[in-house]
């Protein structure tokens, strides 16, 4: 047998970048299960037709650009990228936002740039936000959870929900199937104590959002799982939370009108733990050092709460995502880690 | 127990060092032909002073170290010189380089040794002349000469000697089982190194994965009295530290050991510190002790392509086929050779090439223990290997830089403090081999230097070539000035003499006037005179020139260099003239420029040279 001449390390741990792609889907899976507990079969249809769209689109892609299809479309990344931004859109989103909004993340913010590893960009937040500015309408409606319908409504069956989807069925228009959602409901408030609001609608549960609140304790399972098996590291989904957290304690304001809730109710409701988990963590369009990670995700949880409480948008995660992506560079620039013989220590 | 610092990152692969540890150290049988490379230490390779057709005995020198970093060789057994010709030699280059071929004669017969009884009576310089000539260097890693590394300079104080025993690579178990069953010989090794150096502190480091062997170590050095050899206070401890790749590179064991960094681009002496691997420790003390040059070594042999993977105590220059045999390699089964373990081991170009002083394993591993490498994937920037990189560095930034050929941005994220270990490649998920592109990259930016001092050399060079022709233009201007002036006062005293001469010829006018009028027929005086009158000009000036010449030589040069430049000028416009028509003598005429060039050249290192001795003497 002829001796192969390759150079050290000879050695590889068995982990592959698909693996670790299949661990983030894997990990994605409680969180998944709860939103359909709590709002029924709109999330698994928006991540069937949007996987089925992103491999389409990413095999056209890599097609026009002379690349092995298989090779590529085996790493997983975008199925990662389409059940994120699946699990990002409202339920029940027709096909055709699930297409635009594919289209974006794998052609214009993958793709065109290089495809996996060279997107500045998260591709699921540029496909979120490019949905949310173009369809405000669909994508603010978001069904009320099940718990909280009226007994008159059905929940639509599995193979009604892609039908639905198809736009081969309507939503059923009854009154009370879409609802505000809680963080819509704190930023219209301007007139009630956060705890005359709470007492006033139920779409607010126990900490969060009704349903909202379990899910996102199902993706804070699925995310510690992943930094357990050290897919990620703490820095950027703490740093982020920690933010969060800290500004809504700031600006609780003692529950008055003026305030958007405690620090649980944000965190707990909308994206945010999903975010933290499943966006931030993104390795390709964060900043790469532990210390830049910090600074990273603590922007992200600044710009949420900022744009929570000031701006236009309900939820804003993908924006404050987008924002710290541009600053990614910037960021990795001023936290170069000091490397071995260099600190001030040795000299 | 002393307090131990973590160093950043690190991986823990499989450790796989059980296999070769089942049996005790192998003396391997002598092989029949023992091939040396000259180089097998960092710095200049040692120059052979054996021939062909030589016999020599074991142990006796064969080639001889050339310059301050250099070490000698020696016979590993007594024979006859085969050959003093290019060989492939283990390198992952796979390149051919100077070896000598000793044919055994199986006798494995001694030159004459002189043991010492007792190294305590040899003194620092003793001591490393002895380690200089008895060839040792690192036998852990790189193989830098340890008579250099010993030999500090007397403005450096060291207080640290360090011993590694970490022994982090996989597979490789020589130091362990050099441990396990020399640790009076590694104890002594110790107190020689602390009788050179004078440390009050003596750190014995070993991995806590080879716990079995602390007692004995702790024992062996419990024997010497460290004080007295120093002459201080000296304290020796063996600290035990958790296992992780890549601890015993000598920095990340000085961290591990001392909390301190060896600065970017410095040495451990810079922070008091030496470090020696245990291995070097016994070739020390059977050089000092046994006067036993260095001549084998302790390499393990491991793998599932070899049945019977152990330790063997192996002479220099066997061939890795010899030992392989000695432990029943399959070789269908191999897919590499490896010398060295998995992480920074290099696979070897062929099973012929030789053991030498840093050769600590061979490993055959099959296909399924170590696979072929699957396609590189793209880099997802997921971090994993900056979380591993023990010298904090970013090696996805480095990787993207490295693709990018932006040595600049690469010098910024200090690759040159990449140690090369391979933790960051182990872990990619995406396969990439970043340590390859570090590697390239190195090189890339070793020659960027290169051709920038080679341009600074031709920008310098060029600039004193500009300013000394500017010189020799003004000094040339000066001289024509001077001349013109000498002729103008010549041309003037010419004058002179002219109207001299005109009152002369006046004379002369009037005297044939009279001649003619008194009819007197006389020679007339005033030609002869004339004539007369030239040479001895022509004499004079001849004369003054010399006189000039003499007192002031300068001059002279001068002129040559004026000649010289316009037979530059004119040879080089016929060599212009040629080519612009062809002239089948265009090579000659050029030759003949090239000449007059070399001649000009000449001229004014001539003049420069009178120029710098003037002043000198001024
Ligand atoms: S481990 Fe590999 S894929 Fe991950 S950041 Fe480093 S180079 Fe990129
Ligand atoms: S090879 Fe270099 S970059 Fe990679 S982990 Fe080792 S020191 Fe860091």
């Amino acid at each position: 047998m002829a001796l192969m001449r390759i150079t050290s390390p000879h050695a590889h741990n068995k982990q592959s970048t698909s693996d670790v792609m299949r661990l983030v889907l894997l990990a994605t899976l409680p969180g998944v299960l709860a939103l359909t507990l709590a709002f029924g079969w709109g999330t698994i249809i928006n991540i069937l037709l949007a996987s089925l769209f992103g491999l389409g689109l990413e095999a056209l892609a890599l097609a026009a650009r002379k690349r092995p299809i298989a090779f590529y479309l085996n790493d997983y990344s975008v199925l990662v990228t389409a059940v994120l931004l699946a699990i990002a859109l409202p339920p029940y989103s027709p096909w055709w936002i699930l297409l635009t909004g594919m289209f974006f993340s794998i052609i214009v913010a993958k793709q065109l740039y290089g495809g996996l590893g060279y997107n500045p960009f998260n591709p699921a937040m540029v496909g979120y936000v490019v949905l949310l500015i173009s369809f405000p309408m669909q994508m603010t409606t978001w069904v009320a959870p099940i718990e909280l319908l009226p007994a008159s409504v059905s929940i639509p069956s599995l193979w009604d929900s892609l039908l639905i989807a198809l736009g081969l069925l309507q939503l059923p228009a009854v009154d009370g199937f879409t609802m505000a959602t809680p963080l819509d409901l704190v930023r219209q408030n301007n007139a009630l104590m956060i705890d005359d609001l709470q007492q006033q609608y139920t779409q607010f549960g126990r900490w969060g959002g009704t349903g909202w609140e379990w899910a996102s304790i199902a993706f804070l399972i699925g995310g510690l799982f992943l930094m357990y098996r050290k897919i990620f590291t703490w820095h950027a989904p703490i740093s982020m939370l920690i933010a969060l957290a800290f500004l809504s304690a700031v600006f609780y304001d003692g529950g008055s009108s003026a305030s958007i809730g405690t620090p649980a109710f944000q965190l707990l409701t909308g994206a945010a733990i999903f975010g933290a988990f499943f966006i931030v963590t993104d390795p390709v369009s964060s900043a790469v050092s532990n210390k830049g990670r910090i600074i990273y995700g603590a922007g992200i949880g600044i710009l949420i709460f900022t744009i929570r409480k000031w701006g236009n948008y309900p939820d804003s995660v993908a924006f404050a995502v987008l924002l710290m992506n541009f600053a990614a560079p910037l960021i990795d620039h001023y936290t170069q880690p000091a490397t071995y013989g260099h600190s001030k220590k040795s000299k | 127990m002393k307090k131990i610092w973590d160093v950043h990152g690190g991986i823990h692969p499989p450790e796989n060092k059980s296999q070769s540890l089942s049996k005790a150290i192998v003396t391997a049988p002598i092989a029949p032909q023992l091939t040396l490379p000259l180089s097998q230490h960092i710095g200049a390779p040692a120059k052979a002073i054996v021939n062909i057709g030589d016999s020599v005995l074991k142990g006796q020198c064969i080639a001889e170290a050339v310059g301050p970093v250099s070490v000698p060789l020696h016979a590993p057994t007594s024979g006859t010189i085969v050959a003093i010709e290019q060989r492939t030699i283990p390198h992952a280059s796979g390149l051919e380089d100077n070896c000598i071929v000793i044919e055994s004669n199986g006798n494995d017969e001694w030159r004459e040794r002189h043991p010492i009884a007792d190294f305590r009576s040899l003194d620092k310089n003793m001591l490393i002349d002895i380690i200089r000539n008895a060839g040792i260097s690192g036998m852990g890693g790189a193989g830098f000469p340890t008579s250099v590394k010993l030999d500090t300079r007397d403005d450096i104080a060291i207080d640290t000697l360090v011993l590694n025993a970490t022994e982090c690579e996989p597979y490789i178990t020589a130091d362990h089982s050099l441990m396990r069953e020399y640790a009076d010989d590694i104890a002594t090794g110790v107190a020689i190194l602390a009788k050179i150096i004078k440390p009050t502190k003596i750190l014995f480091g070993i991995e806590d994965n080879k716990l079995d062997v602390v007692e004995g170590i702790t024992a062996a050095l419990a024997e010497h009295d460290f004080n007295t050899l120093t002459g201080l206070k000296t304290e020796a401890e063996v600290i035990t530290f958790p296992t992780k790749y890549p601890s015993g590179g000598e920095k990340q064991l000085i961290q591990i050991l001392t909390g301190k960094e060896v600065p970017s681009g410095g040495l451990p002496a810079e922070l008091g510190i030496v470090c020696q691997n245990i291995g070097t420790a016994v070739a020390i003390k059977n050089a000092v002790c046994l006067d036993e040059p260095l001549i084998s070594r302790i390499t393990t042999v491991t793998g599932d392509a070899v049945n019977q993977p152990c330790n063997y105590e192996v002479l220099l220059g066997t061939p890795v086929e010899f030992l392989l045999a000695q432990s029943d390699y399959q070789a269908n089964k191999s897919s590499r050779l490896i010398m060295g373990g998995p992480m920074m081991g290099f696979a070897v170009a062929n099973t012929a090439v030789p053991i030498i002083k840093t050769t600590n394993c061979i490993l055959a591993p099959t296909e399924q223990e170590l696979p072929t490498p699957p396609p590189a994937q793209a880099c997802i920037r997921c971090g994993m290997c900056a979380e591993a990189c023990p010298a904090s560095l970013l090696p996805q930034q480095l990787y993207w830089f490295a693709q990018g050929k932006e040595l600049d941005k690469l010098e910024e994220h200090n690759i040159a403090d990449c140690i090369e270990c391979g933790a960051c490649s182990y872990v990619c998920p995406s396969n990439i081999p970043l340590v390859q592109y570090y590697r390239a990259s190195k090189v890339e930016i070793q020659q960027r230097k290169v051709d920038h001092q080679n341009a600074e050399l031709a920008k310098e060079r060029f600039e004193a070539r500009q300013e000394r022709l500017q010189r020799l233009e003004d000094e040339k201007i000066a001289a024509r000035k001077a001349r013109q002036a000498a002729a103008k006062l010549a041309a003037e005293q010419r004058g002179k003499e002219d109207e001299r001469s005109v009152a002369v010829q006046a004379a002369v006018e009037r005297v044939k006037a009279k001649k003619s009028q008194t009819e007197t027929s006389t020679i007339p005086t005033a030609t002869p005179v004339d004539s007369d009158d030239l040479v001895a000009r022509a004499v004079a000036k001849r004369a003054a020139q010399q006189a000039e010449d003499a007192a002031n030589p300068e001059s002279k040069l001068i002129r040559a260099v004026e000649s010289a430049q316009q037979r530059v000028t004119k040879s080089q416009a016929r060599v212009v003239d040629a080519e612009a028509s062809q002239d089948p003598n265009l090579a000659i005429l050029k030759q003949a420029a090239e000449k007059a060039e070399a001649k000009l050249v000449a001229t004014q290192q001539a003049l420069n040279d009178f120029k710098e001795q003037n002043s000198a003497q001024e």
